[in-house]
Protein backbone atom coordinates (compact mmCIF):
# COMPACT_ATOMS: atom_id res chain seq x y z
CA UNK A 1 0.00 0.00 0.00
CA UNK A 2 1.20 3.48 -0.80
CA UNK A 3 0.27 4.89 2.56
CA UNK A 4 2.50 2.45 4.30
CA UNK A 5 5.57 3.88 2.60
CA UNK A 6 5.29 7.44 3.90
CA UNK A 7 6.69 7.29 7.43
CA UNK A 8 4.95 9.29 10.10
CA UNK A 9 6.78 12.45 11.18
CA UNK A 10 7.93 12.15 14.70
CA UNK A 11 6.22 14.79 16.79
CA UNK A 12 8.26 14.19 19.88
CA UNK A 13 10.50 17.19 19.40
CA UNK A 14 7.60 19.58 18.94
CA UNK A 15 7.58 20.26 22.66
CA UNK A 16 11.26 21.21 22.59
CA UNK A 17 10.77 23.55 19.68
CA UNK A 18 7.86 25.31 21.29
CA UNK A 19 9.77 25.59 24.56
CA UNK A 20 12.55 27.30 22.67
CA UNK A 21 10.10 29.78 21.20
CA UNK A 22 8.57 30.38 24.60
CA UNK A 23 11.97 31.17 26.09
CA UNK A 24 12.77 33.46 23.18
CA UNK A 25 9.61 35.45 23.81
CA UNK A 26 10.30 35.64 27.50
CA UNK A 27 13.68 37.15 26.76
CA UNK A 28 12.67 39.81 24.27
CA UNK A 29 9.52 41.05 25.91
CA UNK A 30 8.68 43.15 28.91
CA UNK A 31 5.95 42.28 31.31
CA UNK A 32 5.58 45.58 33.13
CA UNK A 33 2.16 47.03 32.70
CA UNK A 34 2.61 50.74 32.44
CA UNK A 35 1.03 52.67 35.21
CA UNK A 36 1.40 56.15 36.47
CA UNK A 37 -0.18 59.43 37.41
CA UNK A 38 -1.71 61.16 34.43
CA UNK A 39 -1.44 64.92 34.34
CA UNK A 40 -2.23 67.71 31.97
CA UNK A 41 0.34 70.46 31.76
CA UNK A 42 -0.95 74.00 31.46
CA UNK A 43 -0.37 75.47 28.00
CA UNK A 44 2.52 77.86 27.61
CA UNK A 45 1.32 81.43 27.94
CA UNK A 46 1.31 83.29 24.66
CA UNK A 47 4.22 85.69 24.38
CA UNK A 48 2.12 88.41 22.79
CA UNK A 49 -0.70 88.14 25.24
CA UNK A 50 -0.58 90.46 28.17
CA UNK A 51 0.29 88.85 31.40
CA UNK A 52 -2.98 88.83 33.15
CA UNK A 53 -2.93 87.40 36.57
CA UNK A 54 -6.17 85.70 37.21
CA UNK A 55 -7.14 87.05 40.54
CA UNK A 56 -7.71 84.11 42.75
CA UNK A 57 -8.71 84.80 46.26
CA UNK A 58 -5.92 84.04 48.70
CA UNK A 59 -8.09 81.69 50.66
CA UNK A 60 -8.67 79.53 47.60
CA UNK A 61 -5.05 78.58 47.16
CA UNK A 62 -3.33 75.89 49.14
CA UNK A 63 0.37 76.19 48.55
CA UNK A 64 2.27 72.97 48.84
CA UNK A 65 6.00 73.51 48.73
CA UNK A 66 8.88 71.11 48.68
CA UNK A 67 12.24 72.66 49.37
CA UNK A 68 15.71 71.54 48.37
CA UNK A 69 16.01 69.38 51.47
CA UNK A 70 12.84 67.49 50.57
CA UNK A 71 10.88 69.07 53.41
CA UNK A 72 7.20 69.51 52.61
CA UNK A 73 5.18 72.56 53.60
CA UNK A 74 1.47 73.13 53.26
CA UNK A 75 0.80 76.82 53.53
CA UNK A 76 3.37 77.75 56.14
CA UNK A 77 3.00 74.56 58.10
CA UNK A 78 5.79 72.01 58.09
CA UNK A 79 4.66 68.48 57.25
CA UNK A 80 6.86 65.82 58.74
CA UNK A 81 5.03 62.92 57.12
CA UNK A 82 3.45 63.13 53.68
CA UNK A 83 0.46 61.08 54.81
CA UNK A 84 -0.63 64.04 56.94
CA UNK A 85 -1.08 66.01 53.76
CA UNK A 86 -4.20 64.01 52.86
CA UNK A 87 -6.21 65.35 55.74
CA UNK A 88 -5.09 68.92 55.17
CA UNK A 89 -6.11 68.74 51.51
CA UNK A 90 -9.44 67.11 52.36
CA UNK A 91 -10.20 69.77 54.97
CA UNK A 92 -9.14 72.51 52.60
CA UNK A 93 -11.31 71.33 49.72
CA UNK A 94 -14.42 70.17 51.54
CA UNK A 95 -14.36 72.86 54.23
CA UNK A 96 -17.21 71.32 56.23
CA UNK A 97 -17.38 74.14 58.79
CA UNK A 98 -17.26 76.94 56.20
CA UNK A 99 -14.09 78.26 57.72
CA UNK A 100 -13.11 81.71 56.45
CA UNK A 101 -9.53 80.64 55.88
CA UNK A 102 -10.27 77.55 53.81
CA UNK A 103 -11.51 77.37 50.23
CA UNK A 104 -14.75 79.04 49.21
CA UNK A 105 -17.62 77.18 47.60
CA UNK A 106 -19.83 78.27 44.80
CA UNK A 107 -23.22 76.82 43.96
CA UNK A 108 -23.00 75.36 40.52
CA UNK A 109 -25.52 73.68 38.29
CA UNK A 110 -24.37 70.21 37.34
CA UNK A 111 -26.11 68.60 34.41
CA UNK A 112 -28.14 65.60 35.46
CA UNK A 113 -27.61 66.18 39.15
CA UNK A 114 -28.70 69.61 40.32
CA UNK A 115 -26.85 72.30 42.16
CA UNK A 116 -23.92 71.50 44.34
CA UNK A 117 -21.51 73.76 46.21
CA UNK A 118 -18.34 73.20 44.21
CA UNK A 119 -15.13 74.08 45.94
CA UNK A 120 -13.06 76.72 44.24
CA UNK A 121 -9.87 75.62 45.89
CA UNK A 122 -6.70 75.20 43.88
CA UNK A 123 -3.68 73.31 45.09
CA UNK A 124 -0.51 74.91 43.93
CA UNK A 125 2.49 72.64 43.96
CA UNK A 126 5.90 74.25 44.02
CA UNK A 127 9.24 72.60 44.14
CA UNK A 128 12.88 73.46 44.13
CA UNK A 129 15.31 72.46 41.43
CA UNK A 130 17.13 70.18 43.81
CA UNK A 131 14.06 68.47 45.19
CA UNK A 132 14.23 64.74 44.67
CA UNK A 133 11.79 63.26 42.20
CA UNK A 134 10.82 60.54 44.65
CA UNK A 135 9.40 62.97 47.20
CA UNK A 136 7.81 65.05 44.45
CA UNK A 137 5.87 62.09 43.19
CA UNK A 138 4.98 61.06 46.71
CA UNK A 139 3.37 64.46 47.25
CA UNK A 140 1.63 64.28 43.86
CA UNK A 141 0.34 60.88 44.85
CA UNK A 142 -0.90 62.17 48.22
CA UNK A 143 -2.82 64.97 46.49
CA UNK A 144 -4.49 62.55 44.12
CA UNK A 145 -5.24 60.21 47.00
CA UNK A 146 -6.93 63.00 48.94
CA UNK A 147 -9.07 64.00 45.98
CA UNK A 148 -9.96 60.38 45.30
CA UNK A 149 -11.05 60.04 48.92
CA UNK A 150 -13.37 63.03 48.58
CA UNK A 151 -14.74 61.66 45.32
CA UNK A 152 -15.36 58.28 46.90
CA UNK A 153 -17.19 59.92 49.80
CA UNK A 154 -19.30 61.97 47.43
CA UNK A 155 -20.09 58.94 45.29
CA UNK A 156 -20.98 56.86 48.34
CA UNK A 157 -23.27 59.57 49.63
CA UNK A 158 -25.18 60.24 46.43
CA UNK A 159 -24.95 57.05 44.43
CA UNK A 160 -24.20 54.45 47.07
CA UNK A 161 -21.14 53.19 45.24
CA UNK A 162 -17.47 53.96 45.09
CA UNK A 163 -16.28 56.30 42.36
CA UNK A 164 -14.58 53.56 40.37
CA UNK A 165 -17.76 51.46 40.32
CA UNK A 166 -19.92 54.21 38.83
CA UNK A 167 -20.95 54.52 35.22
CA UNK A 168 -19.45 56.99 32.80
CA UNK A 169 -22.15 59.64 33.27
CA UNK A 170 -22.09 59.48 37.03
CA UNK A 171 -18.32 59.66 37.09
CA UNK A 172 -18.56 62.81 35.05
CA UNK A 173 -20.93 64.31 37.62
CA UNK A 174 -18.53 63.44 40.42
CA UNK A 175 -15.63 64.88 38.50
CA UNK A 176 -17.52 68.13 37.97
CA UNK A 177 -18.55 68.33 41.60
CA UNK A 178 -15.06 67.64 42.88
CA UNK A 179 -12.57 68.92 40.33
CA UNK A 180 -8.93 68.01 40.51
CA UNK A 181 -7.31 71.40 40.49
CA UNK A 182 -3.63 70.85 40.92
CA UNK A 183 -1.56 73.60 39.43
CA UNK A 184 2.09 73.08 38.79
CA UNK A 185 3.18 76.65 38.86
CA UNK A 186 6.03 78.10 36.89
CA UNK A 187 9.18 76.71 38.38
CA UNK A 188 10.96 78.85 40.86
CA UNK A 189 13.70 78.28 43.29
CA UNK A 190 12.05 78.16 46.63
CA UNK A 191 15.34 78.14 48.46
CA UNK A 192 16.89 81.14 46.72
CA UNK A 193 13.99 83.35 47.57
CA UNK A 194 14.68 83.06 51.24
CA UNK B 1 5.05 -16.62 43.42
CA UNK B 2 7.78 -15.45 41.10
CA UNK B 3 5.42 -15.64 38.24
CA UNK B 4 3.06 -13.26 39.92
CA UNK B 5 5.77 -10.74 40.69
CA UNK B 6 7.07 -10.70 37.15
CA UNK B 7 3.62 -10.22 35.86
CA UNK B 8 3.18 -7.17 38.05
CA UNK B 9 6.50 -5.76 36.84
CA UNK B 10 5.57 -6.18 33.24
CA UNK B 11 2.41 -4.18 33.55
CA UNK B 12 4.15 -1.48 35.56
CA UNK B 13 2.84 2.08 35.46
CA UNK B 14 1.57 3.07 32.08
CA UNK B 15 3.69 5.86 30.59
CA UNK B 16 2.06 9.25 30.74
CA UNK B 17 1.35 10.38 27.25
CA UNK B 18 3.30 13.49 26.34
CA UNK B 19 1.54 13.93 23.06
CA UNK B 20 -0.37 16.94 24.37
CA UNK B 21 2.73 18.65 25.78
CA UNK B 22 3.38 20.68 22.62
CA UNK B 23 -0.18 21.92 22.72
CA UNK B 24 0.18 23.01 26.31
CA UNK B 25 3.45 24.80 25.66
CA UNK B 26 1.98 26.47 22.60
CA UNK B 27 -0.86 27.71 24.70
CA UNK B 28 1.54 29.27 27.20
CA UNK B 29 3.42 30.75 24.27
CA UNK B 30 0.25 32.28 22.87
CA UNK B 31 -0.60 33.72 26.26
CA UNK B 32 2.78 35.40 26.48
CA UNK B 33 2.63 36.74 22.96
CA UNK B 34 -0.72 38.35 23.62
CA UNK B 35 -0.13 39.72 27.10
CA UNK B 36 3.34 41.09 26.64
CA UNK B 37 4.72 44.07 24.84
CA UNK B 38 7.94 43.97 22.92
CA UNK B 39 10.95 45.72 24.28
CA UNK B 40 11.44 48.49 21.79
CA UNK B 41 14.52 50.29 22.95
CA UNK B 42 17.54 49.34 24.95
CA UNK B 43 17.60 51.09 28.26
CA UNK B 44 20.67 53.23 28.54
CA UNK B 45 19.76 54.82 31.84
CA UNK B 46 18.95 53.25 35.15
CA UNK B 47 15.40 53.96 36.10
CA UNK B 48 13.96 52.85 39.38
CA UNK B 49 10.45 54.20 39.37
CA UNK B 50 9.06 55.70 42.56
CA UNK B 51 6.11 54.08 44.25
CA UNK B 52 2.60 55.48 44.08
CA UNK B 53 -0.72 54.09 45.25
CA UNK B 54 -3.11 56.04 43.04
CA UNK B 55 -1.78 54.97 39.70
CA UNK B 56 -3.96 54.64 36.65
CA UNK B 57 -3.24 52.40 33.73
CA UNK B 58 -1.98 53.83 30.50
CA UNK B 59 -5.00 53.43 28.30
CA UNK B 60 -3.55 53.07 24.85
CA UNK B 61 0.02 52.00 24.72
CA UNK B 62 0.47 52.76 21.04
CA UNK B 63 -0.16 56.43 21.77
CA UNK B 64 2.56 56.70 24.36
CA UNK B 65 6.04 58.06 23.81
CA UNK B 66 8.69 57.51 26.38
CA UNK B 67 11.28 59.76 27.90
CA UNK B 68 13.75 58.16 30.27
CA UNK B 69 15.68 60.21 32.77
CA UNK B 70 18.32 58.81 35.08
CA UNK B 71 21.98 57.97 35.49
CA UNK B 72 23.63 55.99 32.66
CA UNK B 73 23.76 52.24 33.13
CA UNK B 74 27.03 50.61 34.19
CA UNK B 75 28.22 49.80 30.69
CA UNK B 76 28.02 53.44 29.63
CA UNK B 77 29.38 54.98 32.79
CA UNK B 78 33.00 54.92 31.58
CA UNK B 79 32.03 56.97 28.61
CA UNK B 80 29.33 59.24 29.95
CA UNK B 81 29.88 59.42 33.69
CA UNK B 82 27.16 59.12 36.26
CA UNK B 83 25.42 62.43 35.73
CA UNK B 84 21.70 62.32 35.09
CA UNK B 85 20.91 61.96 31.41
CA UNK B 86 17.86 62.04 29.19
CA UNK B 87 17.30 59.12 26.88
CA UNK B 88 15.13 59.54 23.81
CA UNK B 89 14.79 56.55 21.51
CA UNK B 90 18.22 54.96 21.49
CA UNK B 91 20.64 57.64 22.53
CA UNK B 92 21.41 60.26 25.11
CA UNK B 93 19.91 63.60 24.27
CA UNK B 94 19.63 67.02 25.79
CA UNK B 95 16.57 69.04 26.64
CA UNK B 96 16.87 70.88 23.32
CA UNK B 97 16.33 67.66 21.38
CA UNK B 98 12.93 67.08 22.90
CA UNK B 99 11.30 69.40 20.39
CA UNK B 100 12.44 67.25 17.47
CA UNK B 101 11.55 64.10 19.32
CA UNK B 102 8.01 65.26 20.01
CA UNK B 103 7.61 66.41 16.41
CA UNK B 104 8.79 63.05 15.10
CA UNK B 105 6.55 61.13 17.48
CA UNK B 106 3.57 63.25 16.42
CA UNK B 107 4.34 62.63 12.80
CA UNK B 108 4.30 58.89 13.40
CA UNK B 109 0.74 58.95 14.73
CA UNK B 110 -2.37 59.19 12.67
CA UNK B 111 -4.00 62.58 12.54
CA UNK B 112 -6.86 61.59 14.79
CA UNK B 113 -4.60 60.33 17.53
CA UNK B 114 -2.17 63.23 17.70
CA UNK B 115 -4.18 65.06 20.30
CA UNK B 116 -4.27 61.97 22.48
CA UNK B 117 -0.56 61.34 22.43
CA UNK B 118 0.78 60.87 25.92
CA UNK B 119 4.35 61.42 26.97
CA UNK B 120 5.31 58.94 29.63
CA UNK B 121 8.03 60.27 31.89
CA UNK B 122 10.09 57.43 33.29
CA UNK B 123 12.20 59.20 35.84
CA UNK B 124 14.49 57.61 38.36
CA UNK B 125 13.45 58.32 41.93
CA UNK B 126 16.83 59.82 42.81
CA UNK B 127 16.68 62.43 40.07
CA UNK B 128 16.67 66.07 41.05
CA UNK B 129 13.61 68.02 39.95
CA UNK B 130 15.63 70.61 38.03
CA UNK B 131 16.03 68.45 34.95
CA UNK B 132 12.46 67.19 35.20
CA UNK B 133 11.19 70.75 35.33
CA UNK B 134 13.27 71.63 32.27
CA UNK B 135 11.78 68.70 30.38
CA UNK B 136 8.28 69.69 31.46
CA UNK B 137 8.80 73.28 30.35
CA UNK B 138 10.10 72.09 27.00
CA UNK B 139 7.08 69.83 26.59
CA UNK B 140 4.80 72.75 27.30
CA UNK B 141 6.62 74.75 24.65
CA UNK B 142 5.98 71.96 22.13
CA UNK B 143 2.39 71.79 23.43
CA UNK B 144 2.67 68.12 24.27
CA UNK B 145 0.53 68.62 27.33
CA UNK B 146 -0.66 65.13 28.10
CA UNK B 147 1.95 63.56 30.29
CA UNK B 148 2.15 60.71 32.70
CA UNK B 149 4.51 60.26 35.58
CA UNK B 150 5.29 56.58 35.39
CA UNK B 151 5.24 54.91 38.77
CA UNK B 152 5.38 51.54 40.40
CA UNK B 153 2.03 50.51 41.87
CA UNK B 154 2.45 50.31 45.62
CA UNK B 155 2.18 47.03 47.44
CA UNK B 156 3.28 44.91 44.53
Amino acid sequence: MASKKTPEINGGSMADISFLMLIFFLMVSTMDSEQGLARRLPPMPDKNAKVEDIKVNRRNILEVKINSRDAVFAGSEYISDVSQLDQIVIDFLTNPTNNEKLSAKKEREIEGFGTYPVSEGVISLQNDRSTHYEIYLEVQNALVRAINTIRDDFAMQHFGKKYAALGEDQQKIVRTAIPQNISEAEPKDVSKKK
Amino acid sequence: MAKFIRKGKDEGMPAISTASLPDIVFMILMFFMVSVSMRKTDRMVQVKLPEASETAKLERKELASYIYIGAPTKQYQNQFGTDTRIQLNDSYKTVNDIRDFVAAEREARSEVDRELMTISLNVDEGTLMGIVTDVKQELRRCSALKIMYAARPAGK
